[in-house]
């Protein structure tokens, strides 16, 4: 049985991880707009992804969700098209739009066939730069809206992240609900929607990623076409804000039979030297997957849990490191013991050598596997490019991952881990649980 | 099995020739001497490979009083067996970069691998290990068992939706096992023990009742041999009983579930009729109902969002869909959310008048035209997605039909007409559907 192991394990440890087949070119358009691009003539369509850094945390004070319903009335309408014009444009095309704004950015999936590739692009130029804020569709998106708001005061995933959000970020946009507030939301005009699509959709905060069956030349056109008459720049980004999390527990009554706790404490820039020792750190303390020490110590143990993992946080304005776990009422207090003991272990004594080898293994045989399909890969080439990383970055990417010593995790484990800093938001009704 | 994709590309007619000479998405089928049945689906524009191993047996295959029993044996996979310590089938595959997981759903359990194509063989030999192999202690399952327990909590006690919709299914059905939770009622889960996941497991856990599918960068022929070596051996279980479940009566009485929970955030109408599902060799009736969720409720453009969101603003949400793969008799659905200050009985009224509407002023030739120009589109889109088509062709061919029949889907979608539509429309009958009011309790508001 060990006999087994030992020789898959050792298989693994010679075996070279897949590399990433990317070929990664970098265009510029004739009027100075950068994209990245992948060339993949063997389907007949393309995928694009546009992001627009700043995103819902470019709100005008006062004026909370206007970005977010901005975004969701670029697909209701632009042009001679009101929104079921648009929608039926969309479908006789067969391609498809999709529009999101999160806290970094505002963010368009575009995927259109090869042979509707003018007609696509047309209709995408129109919805960027001509959407028309007709009042019905505002109505309309902002009953939606309102709508989710409420979904989301029942949910406790929402309250968590909603709580540790306004303790941790207090004032800064980091610290709302994006989507604004029922108030907020029924105050906004068209002239605030208007203010809101002048402010994001600027071109010095564009990010653009292409793959499939487009030639460079087609993509120069296109981003000149689409993004060409947009204005240079906007307002200024937020400042960046240092998260205010003290060790304890925070409760929050909702009557449910699952307590939900999120928690968190500082985190690490992607742009820290530490970064991967970080990475590696977190990938063995919760990284998700069912050898993170929380994974073995809170389910597989002790069946506390369907799922808690931790990640980094490692956000445009501001780093913490997060995580998540639910379990029943009258459990919950083991769970949150549990994980408390484990980031003091962690901090204490680090990692052994052989889950920093594990951890490796995994990180590095993983990475070629993301790029599956097209529009997956324009995501990822859009992501680099939003923490300022090279097109060269896939091919070094897993070196850099190698590099890390055990004495780097060792190190981080020991600065970053704050056990005494951890907090905890739990909703729910949880049993033996106190605030502090 | 290359017609399939010429198929699917011709009826498609967007396509110039050369697209033909593409690389992603051959199917190749065979069947193995045991009776394993094996699918390949090629994609060789990046090194990775998805492994899936799928058992025609699910939650309705399940005995009375052990609800769950199929899902918690998936669970109770990942322990060990007499090759491999509790844990370490998915340590191997992350050690190798990969991720793995397993699903459960009525009629299959399927459990995957996706790693780097060089790595196949490894996936195979671990995965016929357990197949025959597991060995549990009395601590694993106590610990599995909290485990669902807390998933069950995480699903569907913590989610009103959830909650709501096992309640109208149960009562949409009256003598068949979809009826019944696929992650069990929570009083059969407290009981469930060894005894019923091993017999669970030595009924249905053996070649003759799975269906091997492996996409990504792969040759069938590889596969074969692969396949041969690792699955061959494995005999066939003689004993496997034929899948003959309890069926529907005809049903006589449209029933009504009132759901009400203090954690309701928007009250909404659900609607949901006993339907035929996609059956082997005759797939046109499940096409046309395929066709008609779309009219009425697939997006801005559709017959229900025009009535109710566009022209009268009575709901602020409308959706409808149709759950064509399955072995048994399935249903149709449609959800309405009604606007702020529109109570349930007019959302629902309106509902009503717009579907007798529609059966009135039939098929719109335009809105199908399009419907019929995404579908096509949708087949070329999949194929960048080799991982998709995997997964369909694994829940098709654990839910009675077989790879000609998926390969003639798209060609039977394409053929349907707006007579054949209007006559599926007859088939949601009110006898036999189940309306569901999800809702706050008396007296509670926001």
């Amino acid at each position: 049985m060990i006999r087994f192991a030992t020789a898959l394990f050792l298989g693994a440890a010679v075996a070279l991880p897949a590399r990433a087949e990317v070929d990664i070119q970098t265009v510029t358009s004739t009027s100075g707009i950068d994209a990245w691009l992948v060339e993949e003539h063997s389907l007949p369509f393309i995928a694009i992804e546009i992001a627009f850094k700043g995103g819902t945390s470019l709100d005008v004070q006062g004026k909370r969700g206007a970005v977010n319903l901005m975004a969701g009335l670029l697909e209701e309408g632009s042009g001679d098209l009101d929104a079921r014009g648009f929608a039926r444009a969309t479908e006789v095309l067969a391609t498809s739009f999709s529009f999101s704004s999160s806290p970094e950015e505002l963010s368009i999936s575009a995927r259109f066939l090869t042979e509707n590739f003018d007609a696509s692009v047309a209709l995408l130029r129109d919805a960027m730069q001509k959407p028309r804020f007709d009042e019905a569709d505002i109505e309309r998106v902002r009953a939606q809206v309102i709508s989710g708001l409420a979904f989301d005061a029942k949910d406790p995933n929402e309250i968590a992240s909603k709580t540790f959000a306004a303790m941790a970020y207090g004032e800064h946009p980091y610290g709302t609900v994006d989507a604004g507030t029922v108030e907020t939301v029924a105050a906004l005009t068209r002239e605030d929607l208007l203010e809101a699509h002048e402010n994001v959709l600027v071109r010095d905060r564009v990010l653009v990623g292409a793959v499939g069956d487009i030639t460079p030349e087609q993509l120069g056109a296109l981003l000149d076409a689409v993004l060409g008459d947009l204005p240079q720049s906007g307002p200024m980004m937020p400042p960046m804000v240092e998260p205010q999390i003290e060790g304890g527990v925070t409760v929050v009554d909702f009557d449910t039979p699952q307590s939900v706790a999120l928690f968190g404490q500082r985190g690490i820039g992607v742009d820290d030297d530490d970064y991967f020792a970080a990475v590696l750190l977190n990938q063995i303390l919760g990284g998700g997957s069912f050898e993170s020490r929380l994974m073995q110590e809170v389910r597989e143990k002790r069946g506390l849990t369907y799922g808690v993992y931790s990640y980094l946080a490692s956000r445009d304005l501001a780093n913490a490191m997060m995580g998540q776990v639910s379990s029943a009422n009258d459990r919950i207090a083991e769970a949150v013991a549990v994980i408390r003991d484990q980031w003091r272990l962690a901090a204490e004594q680090g990692v052994t050598e052989q889950e920093l080898t594990n951890a490796k293994t995994y990180l590095t045989g993983a990475y070629p596997l993301r790029f599956d399909g097209n529009a997956t890969i324009a995501g990822i080439l859009v992501g680099m490019q939003m923490i300022g990383l090279e097109p060269d970055y896939v091919n070094t990417r897993n070196e850099r991952v190698e590099r890390v010593t055990l004495e780097d995790v060792q190190r981080v484990a020991a600065d970053l881990l704050d056990p005494d800093a951890l907090h905890f938001v739990v909703v729910g009704k949880p049993e033996g649980l106190v605030a502090n | 099995m290359l017609r399939f994709v010429r198929t699917a590309l011709m009826s498609a007619m967007l396509l110039p020739a050369a697209a033909m000479a593409q690389t992603s998405g051959k199917v190749t089928d065979f069947m193995l001497e045991n009776g394993m049945q094996v699918v390949v689906i090629e994609d060789h524009r990046a090194p990775v490979v998805q492994h899936m191993l799928w058992y025609r047996a699910g939650s309705a295959d399940e005995p009375k009083g052990s609800s769950g029993v199929a899902h918690f044996l998936e669970h109770l996979l990942f322990k060990a067996t007499e090759k491999m310590e509790a844990g370490e089938f998915s340590a191997v595959v992350a050690a190798n970069g990969g991720r793995d997981n397993a699903f459960t759903s009525y009629d299959y359990t399927a459990y995957f691998q996706r790693v780097a194509a060089d790595r196949l063989e490894l996936m195979m030999t671990m995965e016929a290990d357990r197949m025959k192999n597991i060995r549990l202690t009395p601590e694993n399952i106590a610990t599995e068992r909290d485990v669902i327990i807390e998933e069950r909590n995480q699903r569907t006690e913590n989610n009103v939706q959830a909650l709501f919709g096992e309640q109208t299914a149960a009562a949409q059905y009256l003598n068949h096992r979809y009826g019944t939770p696929i992650i069990g009622w929570m009083h059969e889960m407290e009981q469930l023990d060894r005894e019923d996941a091993l017999g669970f497991y030595e009924l249905y856990y053996s070649p003759n009742n799975t269906v091997l599918i492996v996409s990504g960068d792969v040759t069938p022929e590889e596969v074969r041999t692969l396949a041969e070596r690792h699955y061959g051996p494995i005999p066939r279980n003689p004993d496997l009983p034929e899948r003959l479940r309890t069926e529907e009566p005809r049903q006589n009485a449209e029933r009504r579930v009132i759901f009400r929970d203090a954690r309701v955030a928007q009250p909404y109408i659900s609607r949901s009729y006993l339907v035929p599902e996609r059956d082997s060799g005759a797939q046109e009736t499940a096409a046309a109902l395929t066709i008609l969720s779309e009219i009425l409720g697939g997006g801005s453009t559709s017959y229900l969002a025009e009535k109710l969101q566009f022209d009268t603003q009575l709901t602020s949400f409308t959706t409808a869909w149709y759950s064509g793969v399955s072995l048994d008799d399935t249903t149709f659905r449609v959800i309405i959310v009604p606007s702020d200050g529109v109570s349930l009985e007019d959302g629902e009224a309106a509902l009503d008048q717009a579907l007798t509407d529609f059966m009135q002023t039939g098929v719109d030739a335009e809105q199908l035209e399009r419907i019929k120009l995404q579908i096509r589109a949708s087949e070329i889109y999949a194929q960048d997605n080799v991982d998709g088509i995997a997964n369909r062709y694994g829940r098709a061919l654990t839910s009675g039909l077989t790879v000609e029949d998926v390969a003639a889907w798209p060609g039977i979608l394409d053929a349907v007409t707006a007579d054949d539509i209007m006559e599926a429309a007859k088939l949601l009958r009110r006898e036999a559907s189940v309306t569901g009011w999800l809702m706050r309790p008396e007296g509670v508001t926001q």
